[in-house]
């Protein structure tokens, strides 16, 4: 009791400041450089028509120059400038990885919070699915279903949500199974809340913290994936300047290092932030840092 | 009118693995309305569980309990019937049982929507019954203390307007010096509302300041029934025996106790 | 304990100005703070207490007041960032200020600790076996065959019925009352001078305290430990202590023998735990007084 009551003093005064440190857990060189990374390519993607400099799709110049005053970036086998490629590139790749792991998050989320408060068949029936598209490695599979579908972005985004929406699931289902049964859920029961209702006012707001963390991660492989799609020319149709076609397209083209190296480094930058970003956000909303705290005053 | 009738009630667990325990074994009793019934036993002897078949929360595997005539079954995944919500529970753990992402208010309302008698209460009105600034309404759980959240979570039973309010060992989170007055808390607002109030405790002393009659559980089965002046005076039943002669005194002579 | 007969003839040796009696601990002056600046969070301030061998010292007080604090500084298990102040002498050793690794030799067998809950302080994946004879050994360097007498011995003494069965067993497959039986025990191996009780009875139905808390009086009278009990329960008090300090927000305001504490208390406070009790708390005192 006495201990119970200690941690209930020192997790007052801890979860009072609980924005604060949030915040302060944001503000870690890492999760700040991951920030600052996106917010840079977020605001290329916006501007990309007015601060490319030439026409992405325009075969206006010579191929394959190097890097130079002209052509920062250098130009392609066809001609076109590599900078603008890439500029216009962030309009592809950011908004469909976004809108990508958005969706798959909330099928699983929607699907996995129903498997684990209804149990029984419910249960069995989407979680088996689930396993089966567990049971391929996910870009396999992917890829079988794009070239199914023949090749177009739309359809390696639909493949790519077909393969990760089973992750979330699997993670919402198991925290809803450790939730549905605490005290508040039940006390919300017998006040005539329906299945629903307890799942959405009760369950889900309580849970839901770390798939969004889980998203947050995801944002890097989905743009990972998509671009590895490009490249094996499941995705984008040229002339489309996506980042992974334009690694695919660099390939062939062994001695001007440029045209692969540049998208390739914008997936690595971009992957790399979504990836801090993601980490930052797991340890602030780990409610294991805030037991830490209490834990302490044991 | 008898308020609540459990007739030879049996509720088992399966056990992993092979057979199942008995953990209310052949319980029959009566409550009427407006009675505080304290139901004391040690950790294991069925009372929570006893507590939660009342609630429909585990299914009876044999007998039966009647709430105002109308049978309770288990609460499955379908909405709670209407006139089932007159039974309410008081959990045990404070840091559970309310929402930690609502705000007290809120969670108090969700109450009263159910209240038959819609203009009985209002939220500031029940803060103010349960001893909390009515202003509190905006705040969130973990801005109060323990025995705050129980208030809390009091106000919110009440808010439905039960006929039944169940307390689940509702004070053994609590500080000692704030288990006599929560409880006390609670037999007052039952009385007041015209609830009854089955009050399940292992803690003999605070059960019988609260209660009319005490009912001793042991192993599944209740052992001993009756006002709780007589049980505590003159107990009957060997095990209640015991139970009584374990508890020390606070009377400083150092005698220890059993 | 064979250490007892050595305690009684060294107490006189030991007992010069500033030095504890052998075996007894001698709190003074003991702050405790966590926190700078604004944030500084004072948790204990100024405590005076002597803790005699062969005594059961009670520590009474709400939650927060600070008496699991007292506790765990002289265990030495303050967590990471705790700010100590004052003197805690434990026979001629100064326990404050003490390096990580001496203190290492002290806790857990010169002075030892029991918890409200058991489970919390015994490996769910250990038999107790390994639990008992390793911690053993890690402090004595006996040999194993040694360590397993030694932990049979205190079984016994703890009365944990069947020992030898009880050695193969994990903590899972006990009771919660045999628990805090062999957590005892486990206390007992290094034949600590003192035992730190926190709430030891607090989860335990009352007919299962009761054993414990004979348990715990003839530990203190047969092998003369010092204990500090601190329990919130007035009721555990009044049965075990010998003398009782009532602590309220990192003080102690009244410190005394259990009787007179129990049946005159001096302090307003200790006045208002007493009253708070439900046997005094009569029924007529509804409504008005809560």
């Amino acid at each position: 009791m006495t201990e119970r009551g200690m941690t209930d003093v020192l997790a007052v005064q801890t979860r009072r400041k609980g924005r604060l440190r949030i915040s302060k857990q944001l503000r870690t060189p890492l999760a700040i450089t991951g920030g600052a990374i996106v917010v840079f390519w977020l605001v290329i993607a916006l501007l990309a028509p007015s601060i490319s400099p030439y026409d992405p799709l325009a075969q206006d110049f010579e191929r394959l120059q190097a890097p130079g005053a002209e052509h920062w970036f250098g130009t392609d086998q066809v001609g076109r400038d590599v900078l603008s490629r890439v500029v216009s590139g962030a309009q592809v790749s950011i908004p469909l990885a976004l809108m990508l792991v958005v969706f798959a998050m909330l099928i699983g989320s929607v699907l996995g919070a129903i498997a684990g408060y209804f149990g029984k068949a419910i249960d069995e029936m989407i979680m088996r699915i689930a396993d089966l598209v567990f049971a391929f490695p996910t870009i396999i599979l992917a890829m079988v279903i794009a070239a199914a579908l023949g090749p177009s972005l739309t359809n390696a985004v639909i493949a790519m949500l077909i393969v990760s929406w089973p992750a979330y699931a699997r993670v919402t289902r198991s925290l809803v199974l450790g939730a549905r049964n605490a005290e508040y859920v039940i006390a919300g029961r017998l006040l005539g809340n329906g299945p629903f209702t307890s799942l959405g006012k009760d369950i889900l707001p309580n849970v839901i913290s770390p798939v969004v963390v889980l998203a947050t991660l995801d944002v890097g492989t989905a743009i990972l994936l998509l671009s590895g799609l490009s490249f094996l020319g499941l995705g984008a149709v040229p002339p489309t300047p996506d980042w992974g076609s334009m690694v695919a397209d660099g390939v062939q083209q062994f001695s001007s290092w440029w045209i692969a190296a540049f998208p390739g480094l914008a997936i690595l930058t971009v992957v790399l932030a979504f990836n801090f970003l993601g980490d930052a956000l797991r340890d602030a909303l780990d409610p294991r840092s805030q037991e830490a705290v209490q834990g302490r005053a044991l | 009118m008898t308020l609540l009738k459990l007739d030879d009630l049996e509720v088992s667990y399966k056990l992993p693995g092979r057979g199942s325990l008995k953990a209310v074994d052949s319980v029959s009793f009566d409550l009427e309305p407006r009675q505080v019934l304290g139901l004391v036993g040690e950790s294991g002897c069925g009372k929570s569980t006893l507590a939660r078949a009342v609630c429909g929360l585990e299914p009876a595997s044999s007998g039966s309990i009647s709430f105002n005539g109308r049978p309770v079954g288990k609460l499955g995944l379908r909405k709670r019937d209407p006139a089932l919500m007159r039974i309410q529970m008081v959990f045990q753990n404070p840091f559970a049982s309310l929402n930690p992402r609502r705000t007290i208010g809120s969670q108090i309302e969700d109450g009263l929507r159910v209240n038959p008698d819609r203009d009985a209460w209002s939220v500031p009105d029940l803060l103010e019954h349960v001893e909390l600034d009515p202003a509190s309404r905006s705040r969130f759980p973990h801005q109060f203390s323990g025995g705050q959240r129980q208030r809390v979570a009091i106000a919110r039973a009440i808010a439905a307007g039960p006929e039944l309010l169940i307390g689940d060992e509702p004070i053994a989170s609590l500080d000692a010096s704030l288990q006599a007055r929560i409880a006390i808390l609670m037999r007052n607002l039952a009385v007041e509302t015209g609830a009854a109030l089955l009050f399940i405790s292992h803690d003999l002393s605070v059960v019988r300041v609260i209660a009319d009659d005490v009912a001793v559980m042991s192993a599944g089965r209740i052992v001993e029934r009756g006002p709780v002046d007589r049980v505590w005076s003159a107990p009957e039943h060997p095990y209640t025996q015991r139970l009584l002669a374990a508890i020390p005194v606070v009377d400083g002579l150092g005698v220890l106790p059993g | 304990m064979s250490d007892n007969t050595v305690g009684t003839t060294n107490r006189l040796e030991a007992t010069d100005p500033g030095g504890a009696p052998r075996g007894g601990v001698v709190i003074s002056g003991l702050t405790l703070s966590f926190g700078r600046g604004e944030a500084r969070k004072e948790i204990l301030r100024g405590i005076d207490l002597d803790v005699p061998a062969g005594k059961i010292t009670g520590l009474a007080g709400e939650s927060g007041s600070g008496k699991t604090m007292t506790g765990l500084a002289v265990c030495g298990l303050l967590p990471a960032g705790a700010d100590l102040g004052g003197s805690i002498r434990f026979e001629d050793t100064e326990l404050i200020g003490l390096k990580q690794r001496s203190m290492n030799r002290f806790r857990g067998a010169k002075i030892a600790m029991i918890f409200q809950d058991p489970s919390a302080s015994l490996h769910p994946m250990l038999t107790i076996e390994a639990q008992l004879v390793d911690h053993y050994r890690h402090h004595t360097g006996a040999s194993k065959r040694a360590g397993r007498e030694r932990a049979l011995e205190m079984l016994g003494l703890v009365a944990v019925p069947h020992p030898e069965a009880a050695l193969r067993k994990y903590p899972h497959q006990f009771s919660g009352g045999q628990l805090q039986r062999i957590a005892i025990a486990s206390a007992l191996m290094c034949e600590p001078s003192v035992l730190i009780a926190d709430e030891p009875t607090t989860a335990l139905d009352v007919t299962v305290q009761a054993g414990i808390l004979r348990l715990l009086r003839k530990l203190c009278d047969e092998l003369g430990i010092a204990i500090i009990l601190v329990t919130h329960d007035l009721g555990v008090m009044s049965a075990l202590a010998d003398t009782i300090a009532v602590m309220r927000m990192g003080e102690i305001v009244e410190h005394g023998d259990r009787y007179e504490v129990i049946t005159a208390p001096r302090h307003p406070y200790t006045k208002a735990l007493i009253d708070a009790l439900p046997e005094s708390g009569a029924r007529s005192s509804d409504g008005t007084e809560s």
